[in-house]
């Protein structure tokens, strides 16, 4: 599977050789060529598994600054192509001087949670309004998260920021299970858990993560961010603490709708997860391969940016986010504000 | 010392500071059609050779500099008349709206070329690849004079490293950087947080 969202060329094909002909990108498999796209179309390549890519083509993208990321079969990250540093020296110390702030530092932090708790209220609203029975349970947790935007809203101290989060990714995962629709007994969320998770919803949300948060990398490397330093993320050597900041306004927005459309239209369904001893549960390659395919057609919907008011593609809404933050922090935007679905 | 002014960040001054600024101190450069283009018809004028066409000596990717105005860059190319007097030549790829930004980035060559040279450059020539001609710039004492003044203003602005506001006007539309500037969204973003934030 060839496919280009955005300006990103996804190759899954096993054994595909990716090289370079002048200014042209050439796939081939089987010594023949599939495809070829000039490079001026392109601003990145993602390669799944048995991908070659030649030499020649790796140097040439680290200079233009294309990305390259590779990935295992199974859509696992594996690593990525970094050039030599360059860019906008004063936006990365910018970053650090609002790191070193306690009023900046709060400030990011509380309007991440902010724009989590909102996007996350809206799920509920939107399944309260498309599945009228959906039950006053979500009805009651909506009303709990309009409580803790006030008080997220209130919160001056990182700490208590934090704790308001908690508090509100609790209400909200405590009635995620009313909202799939599909009654499989196997298909049922109680509680979050991870590392590893130990249900199918929660094994589905974690690859979901895992795809947003790399999304959210790229976006802050793509401004000249570095996604390792962040607001309400504590730093932690191998943490990109940036991309999970920036991640939280779309996790709700991005991840978990995909997530419970998916099971909801059985697109996944039981048979596609492997329990292994101990209670850890897998997705199979099918079903990997089966959500990425939807993330990377829900990419290309159209959305209309609530501040550009423009269309824009839902895959280059982190981007466009990473973006303002990068204005805000050089102070060229007085405020930073998240992405909120409406 | 004094930082050395790049020339090509005059004409992205005078076409709008804060271009200027995105790409001189914030570093974006973002392709678009006109970028693209511009950097293809740049490879042939940007490999540093001389050679004769039509009697003239024609020298192509030359470094150029003044001391006295503190500026560095490079001509697209420069012929030499048959008295051996300098004749600039800049190529343009984008739409012919930033005329006067052009002049001056033009202009300021011929300052770089009667320092380096020790010889009178009173006019050069842009090239239009669009339409193929070329249009005469005289460097009148105007003119000069303006490149001075952007000189100057050029350099208390990569000094100060901070952002112009965006003009958000009827530049941005043939702007390569609009994606990056945010020039409309920025401009809104005051009201539009006073009314979805507060
Ligand atoms: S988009 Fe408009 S405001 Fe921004 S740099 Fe370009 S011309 Fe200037």
């Amino acid at each position: 599977m060839i496919s280009q969202l955005l300006n990103t060329l996804y190759v899954q094909t096993q054994s595909a050789y990716v090289h370079l002909d002048h200014d042209t990108l050439v796939v081939e498999v089987d010594k023949t060529v599939r495809l070829q796209v000039p490079l001026h179309h392109l601003g990145g390549l993602a390669v799944f598994g048995n991908v070659l890519i030649s030499p020649f083509l790796i140097h040439r993208f680290a200079e233009d600054g294309r990305s390259i990321v590779w990935f295992d079969q199974n859509g696992r990250f594996r690593a990525r192509l970094v050039g030599p540093v360059s860019g906008n020296v004063l936006l990365r110390r910018a970053q650090h001087e609002a790191y070193e702030d306690p009023d900046r530092r709060a400030f990011l932090a509380r309007r991440f949670v902010t724009g989590k708790i909102r996007n996350a209220r809206h799920v509920l609203l939107r399944a309260m309004r498309d599945y009228p029975d959906v039950g006053s349970r979500v009805e009651a947790a909506a009303r709990e998260l309009e409580n803790c935007l006030k008080e997220a809203n209130r919160a001056t101290d990182l700490e208590e920021i934090r704790g308001v989060e908690g508090r509100a990714a609790a209400v909200y995962f405590s009635v995620l299970d009313c909202l799939i629709l599909n009654k499989d007994a196997a298909i049922r969320f109680e509680v979050r858990t991870k590392h590893p998770p130990r249900d199918p919803v929660n094994s589905l949300l974690s690859f979901a993560y895992t795809l947003l948060a790399h999304d959210c990398a790229s976006a802050c490397e793509g401004v000249g961010l570095d996604p390792q330093v962040g607001y309400l993320h504590a730093l932690r050597p191998g943490r990109p603490a940036l991309a999970l900041d920036l991640m939280e306004e779309f996790r709700a927005f991005l991840a978990d709708r995909l997530v419970l459309t998916i099971l909801n239209r059985r697109q996944i369904s039981e048979k596609d997860f492997i329990e292994r001893p101990g209670g850890a549960v897998l997705l199979t390659d099918q079903a990997r391969r089966t959500f990425l395919e939807a993330y990377q057609r829900r990419k290309q919907e159209e959305i209309t940016h609530p501040l550009l008011r423009q269309q824009v593609p839902v895959g280059l809404l982190p981007h466009i986010q990473a973006r303002l933050l990068a204005r805000y922090l050089r102070q060229d935007a007085a405020e930073y504000a998240p992405f909120v679905a409406r | 010392m004094e930082e050395l002014v790049p020339i090509s960040a005059l004409q992205h001054y005078v076409y709008c500071p804060r271009q200027c600024a995105l790409i001189h101190v914030e570093q974006v450069w973002e392709e678009n059609l006109y970028t693209l283009r511009g950097q293809r018809l740049h490879q042939t004028v940007d490999v540093p050779d001389s050679a004769l066409r039509d009697g003239l000596r024609v020298e192509r990717a030359l470094p150029l500099w003044s001391e006295k105005l503190g500026i560095v860059g490079r001509a697209d190319v420069v012929e030499f008349l048959p008295d051996g007097t300098p004749y600039p030549v800049d190529y343009k790829t984008g739409p012919r709206r930033a005329r006067r930004a052009d002049e001056v980035q033009l202009c300021a060559q011929a300052l770089c070329l009667e320092e380096m040279l020790g010889r009178a450059v009173p006019s050069g020539a842009l090239y239009h690849h669009a339409s193929r001609r070329r249009r005469e710039v005289r460097f009148t004492a105007e003119l000069r004079a303006e490149v001075e003044k952007v000189v100057a203003e050029v350099r208390e602005l990569l000094g100060n490293d901070r952002l112009p506001a965006p003009a958000a006007d009827s530049r941005c539309r043939d702007c390569s950087l609009v994606e990056a500037c945010m020039p409309h969204a920025l401009r809104g973003l005051p009201a539009w947080l006073e009314r979805e934030w507060k």
